[in-house]
Order: structure tokens, then sequence, then C-alpha cells
């Protein structure tokens, strides 16, 4: 069968590259990986006028075909012909930006010489006008010898013009201008792209950009640090607050669902299985779903409306003390969903050492997986009432948590730039993109990925981890008088562990949840659910998770637990992206004894401390 | 005309000239990021904003764009201030 044609979409970084791509294709998008490296592959289809089908490939953006970073390399391979996982592309989307002419001019002028049909989308066309910018379609589409559409990405300004241009390249592909042939020496190509820029401008008309505007307030050197500080309290907040609803409405689903699928069932190990295996684990987890989506939607705005890169600015002077970069923020911003995707994006770094030193704390941010075990542990113990108008005590504890990561993760990457990762370093290179507004559609296709990528590993690591424990949990089944998790294997293995856990007044319950954790952190809290649903006695029916433990812990190895999970050695994927990113086992290996060590060291120091104080 | 001097010392707010780049002073990879944002003889440049801590980093407009660097390579940057 024939493939249908490729169409590879690319261009400079933040020329709303993706928001083309998005509106070309809409929801009928792939994300996947190139094979070999971390670059994310995104593919999607598109159906022409006359319906043909093109496939489109979003390129990572780039600034030329002299690669800084591996995702740049990924772009030129590609384009070459030399990717593995990719063929050759039979047409090129070049999409600029048109108030940024001179600077992505160049990058086009390499495309074009590639000899590929082309087409270029010039690309947010009414901020340009904003911005008092008149342009010359088409003078610029004669200058560069193909054919340019203006383009309003974020409105579906040009795309039906642009399916109508892919689909004349690819009936009848034009070998385009042989002109002068490449240029090679990069000031002449930079003075050819300016030169072209400027032919294109009709007129311009100074006008005070917005963008000039909100950097004075946002960079401001007093008020810009306050902004961002107080942008990130009211997120977590957030997080906590408007997913109360509906977590709760989540978590009494489940436990209804459990309680009628149990009674319909008869008595046994498969009643076992499905109510306390299944509904008490995946159950667990599932209610975190909404925490999960508020803070991806921060997270997934802050981006798109241009400010992540102004934090990065903010926090460079900051990050190099600790010896990172400005470019370790985003990243690690990004560790607070997960520390896999805030380890591939370590790739944006250009010096290994600052890249090593990034992955090697980003596991110390509070990823989303761990909200789970903070949720629980917070909504059990600590009471909800506000400590001053609008600011909770339980949202206040949840911001000390994640400031104890920032901290350990600042402080532990001084030392590790002072030990094992000494010299070099010292870059911070970021173009400050225009400010937008962010677009619902592209947020909701962001969001989107990002629930499906969570509710996978619920169904799958989680599920399979938590269904093996529920076993290792119910066999061998109790006698009368006997506590089931007394008796079964996992009570024998977490006997072993507790051992070691039980100077840092970890319980044995939790001893048994440390391994299970491993697979990924959220198991935790399904692990316990699992304990101690099989040992609920017949007349305390069902109760919520943390009706149950605050029955069964101190405040005290309450307070170690969730110590213990600000510096916890992280899940398996962590470990196997830090494998891949770092190419072997040294530095996932050293990642994981120092994280054990500050893991051990902060929850013993927490729970002495405590029962020092009479909370034991 | 004003004497050249380097784009770190550039008061905030003022626009200048692109005299020279010290390229031998940059890393290969530092030199061409700055070769792609448009660093180059001739182009205009305005210092706009200072990073809050240290006053570093520095947002530079550069031609139409605006970018982020750090002092120590704004250094290598030699500027003729607009009279």
């Amino acid at each position: 069968m024939k493939h249908s044609p490729l169409v590879a979409v690319v261009g400079n970084p933040n020329a709303g590259k993706s928001a083309l791509f998005n509106a070309l294709t809409g929801a009928r998008q792939k994300v996947g990986n190139y094979p070999g490296v971390t670059v994310e592959r995104h593919v999607g289809r598109l159906t022409l006028a006359d319906g043909r089908p093109i496939e489109l490939v979003d390129l990572p953006g780039a600034y030329g075909l002299d690669p800084t970073s591996p995702d740049e390399a990924v772009t030129r391979d590609v384009l070459l012909g030399r990717q593995k996982g990719e063929r050759l592309p039979d047409a090129l989307l070049i999409v600029v930006d048109a108030s940024n002419l001179d600077n992505h001019l160049r990058f086009t002028l390499q495309l074009i010489d590639l000899g590929l049909p082309t087409v270029i989308a010039l690309n947010m066309i009414d901020l340009a006008t904003r911005d008092g910018l008149e342009l010359d379609v088409a003078k610029l589409s004669a200058d560069l010898g193909v054919p340019v559409i203006a383009t309003v990405a974020v409105r579906k300004r040009g795309l039906d013009e642009i399916r109508g241009e892919l689909g004349e390249l690819l009936i009848a592909p034009r070998t385009i201008r042989a002109g002068e042939g490449p240029i090679h020496d990069p000031l002449t190509l930079q003075r050819r792209a300016r030169d072209i820029a400027v032919g294109a401008i009709i007129r311009e008309t100074p006008v005070r950009r917005l963008t000039h505007r909100l950097d004075a307030i946002l960079l401001h050197p007093l008020l810009g640090p306050l902004i961002l500080a107080a942008i990130l309290f009211v997120m977590f907040q957030a997080v906590f607050a408007w997913s109360a609803f509906p977590a709760d409405a989540l978590e009494a689903g489940t436990v209804w669902l459990g309680t009628t699928i149990g009674n319909a069932l008869p008595g046994g190990v498969l009643r076992s299985l499905i109510v306390d295996g299944l509904f008490a684990g995946v159950g667990a987890v599932i209610v975190f779903l909404p925490q999960i989506i508020i803070l991806f939607l921060f997270i997934l705005v802050l981006e798109s409306t241009g400010y992540m890169v102004r934090a990065a600015f903010l926090m460079d002077r900051l990050m190099s003390r600790a010896g990172l970069s400005g470019r370790a923020f985003i990243p690690l911003l990004s560790s607070f969903a997960c520390a896999v995707p805030g380890i591939m994006a370590t790739r944006t770094i250009d010096d290994p050492k600052d890249r090593l030193t990034t992955i090697l704390v980003a596991p110390l941010m509070t990823c989303s997986a761990r909200l789970p075990v903070y949720t629980l542990i917070i909504g059990a113990f600590i009471p909800a009432r506000n400590v001053a108008p609008g600011v909770g005590l339980q949202g206040l504890i949840l911001f000390g948590l994640y400031v104890a990561g920032v901290v350990g993760a600042l402080l532990a990457a001084v030392v590790i730039r002072r030990t094992v990762v000494k010299g070099g370093g010292g870059a911070f290179m970021m173009e400050l993109p225009k400010y937008q507004m962010p677009r619902i559609g592209d947020i909701a296709i962001g969001l989107w990925q990002r629930a499906a990528i969570f509710l996978k590993r619920a169904g799958g690591i989680i599920l399979t981890t938590t269904i093996i424990l529920w076993a290792l949990a119910s066999f061998p089944v109790a006698g009368p008088g006997q506590k089931q998790s007394d008796v079964s294997i996992a009570g024998k293995i977490g006997d072993a562990i507790h051992v070691v856990v039980a100077p840092i007044g970890f319980n044995k319950d939790i001893s048994l949840a440390l391994l299970p954790a491993m697979a990924a952190r959220e198991v935790a809290v399904a692990a316990i659910a699992t304990v101690y649903s099989l040992d609920a006695a017949a007349d305390e029916g069902v109760q919520t998770l943390a009706e149950r433990i605050r029955g069964r812990w101190s405040l005290a190895t309450a307070l170690a637990f969730l110590a213990w999970f600000v510096f916890a050695p992280q899940c398996i994927s962590t470990i196997a992206v830090t494998r891949r990113e770092t190419n072997g086992w040294k530095w996932p290996a050293f990642m994981v004894a120092y994280l054990f060590v500050l893991a051990y060291l902060a929850a013993g120091a927490t729970y002495w401390t405590a029962v020092a104080f009479g909370l034991g | 005309m004003s004497a050249a001097t380097s784009l770190d010392d550039l008061k905030l707010g003022t626009r200048a000239m692109v005299a020279s780049v010290d390229w031998d002073s940059l890393e290969v990879g530092e030199a061409s990021r700055l070769r792609h944002f448009g660093f180059d003889a001739g182009v205009s440049v305005e210092p706009l904003h200072l990073g809050p801590f240290g006053r570093d980093p520095l947002a530079v407009r550069v031609g139409r764009m605006t970018v982020a660097i750090r002092r120590i390579h704004a250094r290598a940057v030699r500027v003729i201030p607009a009279a």
C-alpha cells in the first residue's frame, strides 16, 4: 500500500508552529518518540479539499540546519532524510512569524534550498498588524520563489488556502528556483534574509507594543518575582480548592460502584479481587485525576501565554547560584507534573553539565504522582480550616511540601555541582516570545494528552502492581483472630522492610507500601488502600481511606511519611528515563542512592522532632 | 559619534548599533546561538530589562526579537550607542 504524502511542518521556535499544526489536524494526532532519542514525534492527518489524505509531522522548532540541541538535530535529520523512523517529507510547510521575518527568514532560506516542494505560512499576521507592521505578501512570495499565505492559526485564518496549496504542490511537484544555490556563510545568509524581510515591509507605524508594556510589569525587578510567587501560590491553592468537588464525586462514585458490584457477586476470591484489589486500588488513584488536570492546566497556560520563559528569566540568577541555568526552570517546573517529561525537557539545556545536574535533582520537585500521597495524609490529619481569609491550612502545608522539595533540589544541585559534576556551565540564551492569549483548543489537546498518559499508567502499571500486591496481601488467608496483614506474604516482606524503617516511625503498613511505590509513587496510596480494605472488619462497612488511616497512624508517623515522600527515591519510569538520557546505569544508580539517604534522614528528623513535641 | 562600549555596559532603554562581536571569546554552541538570535555587525539592539537578582541576565531587543542572555555573553558584543 502506498503511504499518503508526508508534509513536514517546520520553522523557528515561537513561530506558532504547533498552533498551526493543531488547527490543521484537530484532534486527529498521535504523539510518539523518534527511535533511539527522546524527541517527541507529533503526527496528524489532514484531508484535502478533494478528499486525499495527507500525513502531517510537526518537527521540533529550530533556528537552522546547524543544530545546537538534540531536538534541532532531529529536525535537520528528518529534512535530510536520514532520521530513523521517518521518511523524507514529500513537501514542507514552513511557518514564520510575520512580525519576526528578518530572523525567521534565515532558516526559511536554508529550507527552501533543500529543493522540496514548499509552501510558507506567514503566521500571526494579526499580531504583526497590531504592532503596526504592514507586509507585502505577494512581494515576499516573489522574492522567495515559493507560495506565501498569510495565516492566523489560532483563528483558523488561511487554513483553506494552505490546504489548497499543499494539494497543488503534491499533484505536480515543481522544482523550485535553482537560484544562486545554497548559501553556506552564516552572515551572507543573515544579510540576505534581512534584505528580503525589509523589502516585504510596506509600512511600519511605531506603536508601544503590548508585550513591552506587560514586560515592564512582569519583569520588573521587584514586582516580577512577587507576581511569580503569587502565581505559583494560587496554582497550588487551586490544585486543592478546585479539585475538591470533582474528586469527592469520583471517590463517592468509586465506593458506590465497588459496593454495588461487591454485593452482586458471590463471596470469595473473585469478589475480593474485584472489590479489594481493583476498586480499592485503581479507584484510589483515579480520584486524583482532577488535581493533575488542574496542575497541567496552569503549566500549559503559562507555557502558551509566553510567561514560562519570563519565569526562567526571573529565576536564572538564583538557579545559576545552584549551578543550574534559568533553562532548568522549565524542566524543573514540568517535574512538578511528572519527572519523566521534566527530565526529557532537559534536552533544551545545551550545556551537558547543567543538564546532568538538572536531571539528577528533577525528582526532588514534587511530581503529581506524589499529590495523592500528600493529599491523603493532609486530608486525614490536617484540619480543613483557614489560617487567613482565603488561605487554607491544608493548602499551606501542601505549599510547604512543595517548597521543601524546591529547596532540597537547589541544595542538592549546589552539592552535586561542587562534587560529582564539577566545572563548565554558564549559558542562558532564550528568546522571549510575544505574549499571547492561550487558545482553549490547544490547551484542551495538551490536557487530553496528559490525562491519557496518567490514565494509561493507572490502567497499566498501577493496575498490574495493585493486583500482584492484592495477591501477596491476600494469601495465605488469615485464620480466626489473626490480622490478614500479619500472615500474608506481603506482611512478611513488609516485616523485613519494617526493620529498616521502624526507627523513622514507619509502621508495617507503610513498609508494605514502600516497595510497590517504586513502580509508581501513587501506588503507595493504592497499596495502603488495598491492605486496609482487606483488614477491614465487617462492621466497619465501606469507609474512605482517609478515615481508615486516621485511626491507625500517629501524627508523627504521618508527618514522617510526608517528609519521606518529599525526597523518596523515584519511580521506575524516572529511573528508566534517566538511564536513557544519561546513557548508562551510573547516574540513575547514584540518583537512587542519594535520594534514599536524603529521604531516610528527612523522615527520621521529622519523626524524632514530632515525638519530642509529644505528637508520637 | 559615540565611542564603542560593550552591550552589558549600556543603560537600559539605550538604542545602539552592534559594532562587532568577539566570536572567539564564546564557546561554539554559544556563538552559534547568538548568531541564530541575529547578533551581527550593523544590527540594532536595546537592553530592556535586567534580572531581579544581581542585575543578571539581560533582556535585549535584537532587531525585532527580544532575547535573554547572561551578562558574561553580552560582554562579547561591542556596540555604538545611538546619538
